[in-house]
């Protein structure tokens, strides 16, 4: 562990990523504090320039909202939904991953053949699909995000799995005639998990981008201020208050650009030898 | 028959149980989803009549055992018929073929320029890696990489079209002009430019990460050593002896990527007006036209398996080990 956080200290970019994303995550947390009142609500006059007014440095829309709050609690909606869907998508994955690569044979067949399908499936039209047939939600866009993001968390699985498994120490466990589950969960899962947590950090940022794609489309919780629904909304007055969009794909182009960043980075500390690859 | 012909008849039997299983799949979303086609119609009449709306029910087959329905669908898919539009007042198949050329269209100009130039950017940043050089173009792609694609839409269209006026912003022709032959073709060109450009940075930037990756390592290979060691030029060696070799993990890739693109021109075509698939897809959604919607899931990823076996051709065309027999 300490050797991991030595070499992964090392990798600046890394440590970029690290640095923009606790900012993210502190106005996440500190939104509900710094802006108390709903996001929607119109609290300035409307198309206030950024650093017009010191009370509300980013300026407000043309609804008069405060973008400085549509930010913050923007950054709230990004995280949770990237990380819950981010949950949801690994869980699937590597549920089924793992059950297809420990087992092998024709429930392998039939579970590869199943993810082939939905790696098919064009994933954004897939998502698109999803939450516009069961109405947009957050709990609607995560599970449309983790059901269109699995598959390539099950293959991941299913192939550290099928070389685990013919492994000495899973066949002891075998020997000693240990059940299945405990196997798959204690043994051979924790051996694996490395190229799993660096795909997971790697698939929050896809996720916060489909995100805020669907709430560009219109397909965003209508009761909560996501910064795709603030893009969608400005590019209304695009000509005139370009502001308005530009913010708020800064916050989502850090976002995910730190998030990568991290990813990068762990992915180099974990595989030392894959370096500059 | 000659080994292609056989090698396409039996992938695209290798499709079918895919196209199935995606079939089954939509008309398990379609009775998952509030209310059907005949409440749906009801509703928009203001309220209807219960015998109405069993009538409705009776003339769509909806009344029938869920079994019998799905054996119905999918007889109508392996048909072609994919129902009824009734926003558009068009089979749904006829408007979804009419729309395809469009975003074929934009598909292959973002393709053609983000695997070009990525190539290009990936080779040039491996033959000066970690010189300068190489910083700028790892810097900027780790940027586009990141960058959200209609955000980058709406930006070049704030910079070329509002503030310089270069380019048309939307649409794919002018309104109101009738243009034939050339100046035809360069109308539309015109105003692919900035469309296919938002489209492509996020693959451009995919591609120049892996190409640059894909080169360093054919680099370190002994073959490489050898052909240094003859004495070859820097730049010989880099496009005849490494590139070949380095651009087998870029075709698979571009593969994996056309369903990903397609997702990305369902929101590149809302941000530029394009009138192609993906922008009848958001139509659909505000239309709450869910036939439509289905069918252009379906079509869309009846389109990745076709660009796939096309691919999968190239493949073979470009690596003589793999045999397409």
């Amino acid at each position: 562990m300490k050797e991991f956080l030595r070499r992964f200290a090392r990798n600046k970019a890394a440590i970029g990523g690290v640095v923009i994303l606790l900012v993210v995550i502190a106005m996440a947390l500190l939104a509900p504090a710094l802006y108390p009142d709903s996001p929607w609500d119109m609290v300035a006059e409307p198309f206030l320039a950024p650093g017009a007014d010191r009370a509300h440095p980013l300026g407000s829309d043309m609804m008069g909202r405060d973008l400085t709050a549509g930010i913050f609690h923007g950054a709230r909606v990004s995280l949770v939904i990237g990380i819950v869907a981010t949950l949801v998508a690994l869980a699937l994955g590597v549920t089924i991953g793992a059950i297809a690569g420990y087992y092998g044979g024709w429930i392998d067949n039939v579970l590869m053949r199943v993810t082939e399908l939905f790696q098919t499936i064009p994933a954004f039209i897939f998502a698109i699909v999803l939450v516009s047939i069961f109405q947009p939600s957050v709990t609607s866009i995560v599970l449309a995000i983790g059901t269109v993001s699995w598959p390539p968390v099950a293959r991941l699985t299913r192939s550290e799995f099928l070389s685990l498994r013919s492994r000495e120490f899973v066949q002891a466990c075998i020997t000693i005639g240990m059940g299945d589950l405990r196997i798959i969960v204690r043994h051979v899962l924790p051996n694996a998990l490395a190229p799993i947590i660096v795909t997971g950090s790697l698939m929050v940022a896809t996720a916060i981008l489909t995100e805020a794609g669907l709430a560009f489309l219109g397909l965003g919780d209508p009761n909560v201020m996501s910064w795709g629904t603030i893009i969608g909304a400005g590019r209304e007055v695009l000509r005139t208050a370009a502001y308005v969009t530009a913010i708020p794909g800064i916050a989502i182009l850090l976002t995910v650009l730190a998030l990568n960043l991290v990813g990068e980075g762990l992915n180099d500390a974990l595989n030392p030898k894959l370096k500059n690859r | 028959m000659p080994r292609v012909v056989r090698y396409l008849a039996w992938r695209l039997l290798q499709a079918v149980p895919i196209v199935a299983g995606i079939a089954v799949f939509n008309f398990m979303l379609l009775q998952l989803a509030p209310g059907d086609a005949a409440d749906v119609l009801a509703g928009e009449a203001g309220g209807a009549t219960p015998e109405y709306i069993a009538e409705l029910k009776a003339r769509f087959g909806l009344d029938q055992p869920v079994p019998v329905q799905l054996g119905k669908y999918l007889w109508n898919v392996a048909r072609l018929d994919l129902g009824f539009s009734f926003r558009h007042n068009m089979p749904v198949v006829d408007l979804i073929l009419s729309r395809l050329p469009a975003t074929l269209l934009l598909m292959g100009a973002a393709i053609v320029l983000a695997f070009s130039l990525g190539v290009l950017l990936g080779v040039t940043a491996a033959r000066h890696v970690n010189r300068p050089l190489d910083t700028v173009i790892s810097v900027g792609a780790l940027l586009a990489y990141a960058t959200p694609i209609f955000w980058i839409g709406l930006m070049m269209i704030l910079l070329f079209s509002v503030q310089l006026g270069w380019l048309p912003s939307s649409g794919m022709r002018t309104i109101g002009v009738d243009l034939t032959g050339f100046a035809y073709a360069l109308d539309v060109a015109r105003h692919l430019v900035l469309p296919a450009t938002a489209l492509s940075l996020f693959f451009m930037a995919l591609y120049t990460r892996l190409m640059r990756a894909s080169m360093l390592e054919v680099y370190s290979l002994d073959y490489v050593t050898t052909a240094r060691a003859k004495g070859l030029t820097e730049r010989r060696v880099a496009f005849k002896h490494v590139l070949r070799n380095a651009l087998l993990p870029m075709v698979t890739m571009l593969g994996l990527q056309i369903g990903s693109m397609l997702g990305g021109s369902v929101l590149v075509e809302t941000v530029f007006g394009w009138p192609g698939l993906g922008r009848l897809a958001f139509e659909a959604v505000f239309q709450r036209d869910n036939n439509l919607l289905l069918g252009v899931l379906l079509l869309s990823s009846v389109l990745v398996v076709i660009i796939n076996v096309i691919i999968d051709l190239t493949y073979a065309r470009l690596d003589p080990r793999i045999d397409v027999g």
